[in-house]
């Protein structure tokens, strides 16, 4: 129990360590979200999704701008996506939003292609276009299906 | 036969009063905590035992437990071309489980034995008692600070230890097995989600802190009054504590997790 | 015996009364029944054979432990029924030394002796300071200070820890065995020491003993708890006395004692024979 400011010093160094492992953790990897509820939420719907799940990234030039918030099913059974960005961003209207694959079997993301027009997307405003998911089954399956009817029409 | 299951009855009933016990004890430190004054010298000194001295071993063993995920790791992920996701397999490992498990138990096997000897060793030889008749509750004076010191520790340490380990996964994939350094980290910050994995990270070594701090000032306190009874509280510490961790690591586990 | 709490050390009330007091440790039953005072401004010796209980009453006194039935008042007040609070005012009062010392073994000499001024005298560290040192000095530990508990001999431990229990004044001063475990200068030393406070401060001070010769020596009333009882007496009228259990304990026939021994062994039944079990 002896109080020295050596101790005291050694404590504090301690705590200050500890606080800043936990917060390199949280900020740097972790990714405590920079587009809270201050970010930019636009949505897409797509009717395929493929494996994308919430928190998964969304990517412009292969740059992170933000994340999948929300996945839910639209009136008409299309699959809608609730996009959080960086505030700072000025997308065109007429971005297209596309579901991509990490690989060939990996994560599922979204890739923004910015388009031409001058209008902007606002906070509520729809990505009118999309690119649905590969389902990678199903083209096989085409070019098998594809395959077969090519080496048929060639029979005499 | 019947004096078998006498015998058990017997231990259960005992296993319970002592549950009972532990929980009075758990909740008259609880209000000794809020009793003014504020001990704030003797928790700085709890700090420094519990935590600054553990650092070492925390950090050690933090790196080599990353190292090892590494090796492990790259091996497994190299056969299906999966090396790139070295980072998240080694992170995810590390914050998950291994950091807020580990921590806890090398903390309950360095720190949580020795608060529990310290204590008994002041019941044998009467200090508590004249604390009591210099009017000085031991429970503020000398066992509060300590468990509150172990709450307050834990979570510093885990998130030290699992800093320290994806450094060491890092040396081993990066360094050694000549890893991309971009995509090491990258694929870690990829897996990591701030909510699921590093708050419950933390959540679970707060729990642990708890545990421990409860368990080994507890098991001092009722220490029996010989040195034979010292060392026997000790390992108790350490086997209880450890047991408890595993156990409600998996109660967390199933609760938080999605 | 008082029946009104609030007159503290009135002239001739004694600071110490037990009143009809039984106390057990679960089936092991200490002494029924046990009535005495202590008078004030005197030192008197608890005397009786391990496990008479002649530790636990000092523990009665501070309130460590609780009675099964009876009361035991200090300056009037029954310990065993205060709150917390009102405990505290009460141990205010009360210097005790324990038999190992029960020194705080991380700190100095000097931050133990410290310690109850830190804790509950509003002084300055210089006067907290002088009050340690002088205390130190009556023990006759003057260079001690920065010492750990652990660099102590047995003698020393004793005077730090009899510092620290004079060191707030207390009006009671209680000593569980203060003479055990130490050699003949040593505990003639704790003795004189004893009587100065005495004499310096006009504190009661209670002590509990196995040691007869010094018992004799300084105390002005002696309690001698036996197995089916308790005497109590001056010491010179109990040396006196006809009671053959008073004269068996203070006089003991060690060679009668011994032999009754050794035919007790021989007459018990040989449990087992030799060999592994």
């Amino acid at each position: 129990m002896r109080r020295s400011p050596t101790r005291d010093l050694l404590v504090g160094c301690f705590v200050l360590a500890g606080l800043a492992a936990i917060a390199y953790l949280s900020l740097r990897v972790g990714g405590v979200s920079y587009t809270g509820p201050t970010g930019l939420r636009i949505f897409a719907d797509f009717d395929e999704i493929g494996g994308l799940k919430p928190r998964a990234p969304v990517v412009i030039s292969g740059v992170k701008v933000g994340e999948i918030e929300d996945i839910g099913l639209a009136d008409d059974y299309r699959a809608r996506v609730a996009l959080t960005l960086d505030p700072a961003l000025r997308l065109p209207v007429d971005t297209t939003a596309s579901i991509v694959t990490s690989g060939v079997l990996g994560d599922r993301y979204m890739s923004l292609q910015p388009g031409a027009e001058d209008d902007i997307l606002k906070s509520g405003d729809q990505i009118q276009f999309v690119e649905s998911a590969v389902i990678l089954e199903r083209m096989i399956g085409k070019l098998i299906h594809n395959a077969n009817v090519g080496s048929a029409s060639e029979k005499p | 036969m019947v004096t078998a299951i006498r015998a058990l009855g017997g231990a259960t009933v005992d296993a319970v009063a002592e549950l009972g016990r532990f929980a009075a004890f758990a909740a008259s430190l609880a209000r000794s905590i809020v009793t003014p004054p504020p001990r704030v010298g003797r928790l700085v000194d709890e700090v420094f035992k519990l935590g600054v001295l553990s650092l070492l071993i925390i950090c050690l063993c933090g790196a080599a437990v990353g190292a090892v995920l590494g090796l492990q790791g790259y091996n497994t992920l190299v056969r299906f071309g999966a090396a790139d996701s070295l980072g998240a397999v080694v992170g995810l490992s590390l914050i998950r489980e291994l950091a807020p498990v580990l921590t806890a138990l090398l903390t309950t096997g360095r720190a949580g034995s020795a608060t529990t000897a310290e204590i008994g060793t002041m019941a044998v030889t009467e200090q508590l008692d004249g604390l009591r008749m210099m009017s000085v509750d031991p429970l503020h004076y000398i066992v509060a600070p300590k468990a509150l010191a172990m709450l307050l520790v834990m979570p510093l340490l885990s998130a030290l230890f699992t800093v320290f380990g994806i450094f060491g996964g890092y040396l081993v994939g990066v360094r050694l097995m000549g890893l991309d350094p971009g995509r090491y980290m990258s694929s870690l910050q990829d897996a990591v989600d701030f909510r699921d994995d590093i708050l419950g990270s933390l959540l679970k070594a707060l729990v642990f802190g708890l545990l421990v701090g409860l368990i080994s000032t507890y098991r001092g306190m009722t220490t029996a009054p010989t040195s034979a009874g010292v060392a026997a509280a000790t390992t108790s510490t350490v086997v209880t504590a450890s047991v408890s961790i595993l156990l409600v690591d998996y109660v967390i586990t199933a609760l938080w997790g999605v | 015996m008082s029946d009104q709490p609030s007159i503290s050390s009135a002239a001739g009330a004694p600071p110490i009364v037990f009143d009809d007091v039984s106390m057990a440790f679960g089936a092991r039953r200490v002494f029924d029944h046990l009535s005495f005072r202590v008078p004030a401004g005197l030192i008197a010796v608890i005397l009786g054979g391990s496990g008479s209980g002649k530790s636990t009453a000092l523990r009665l006194i501070g309130g460590l432990v609780q009675p099964v039935s009876g009361r035991v008042l200090v300056d009037g007040e029954d310990v065993a029924r205060l709150g917390e609070r009102q405990l505290t005012r009460v141990r205010a009062k009360l210097g005790m030394l324990f038999q190992g010392g029960a020194l705080l073994d991380a700190m100095t000499v000097f931050e133990n002796v410290a310690f109850p001024l830190r804790e509950h005298a509003r002084l300055s560290a210089a006067e907290i300071a002088t009050r340690v040192r002088e205390s130190l000095a009556a023990v006759g530990l003057p260079d001690a200070e920065a010492l750990l508990p652990g660099q102590l001999s047995g003698g020393m431990v004793k005077r730090a820890a009899l510092a620290r229990a004079i060191v707030m004044r207390p009006t009671i001063l209680l000593c569980d065995e203060p003479f055990s475990g130490l050699d003949p200068i040593s505990a003639c030393r704790i003795e004189a020491l004893l009587g100065g406070i005495n004499a310096r401060f006009g504190m009661t001070i209670v002590v509990v003993s196995h040691d007869i010769a010094s018992t004799m020596r300084m105390a002005a009333r002696v309690l001698i708890l036996l197995p089916d009882g308790a005497v109590e007496g001056a010491p010179a009228d109990l040396q006196r006395s006809g009671d053959a259990r008073v004269a068996g304990f203070l006089q003991p026939d060690v060679e009668a004692a011994l032999r009754q021994e050794a035919a007790a062994v021989a007459a018990a039944p040989v449990e087992a024979a030799a060999g592994p079990w």
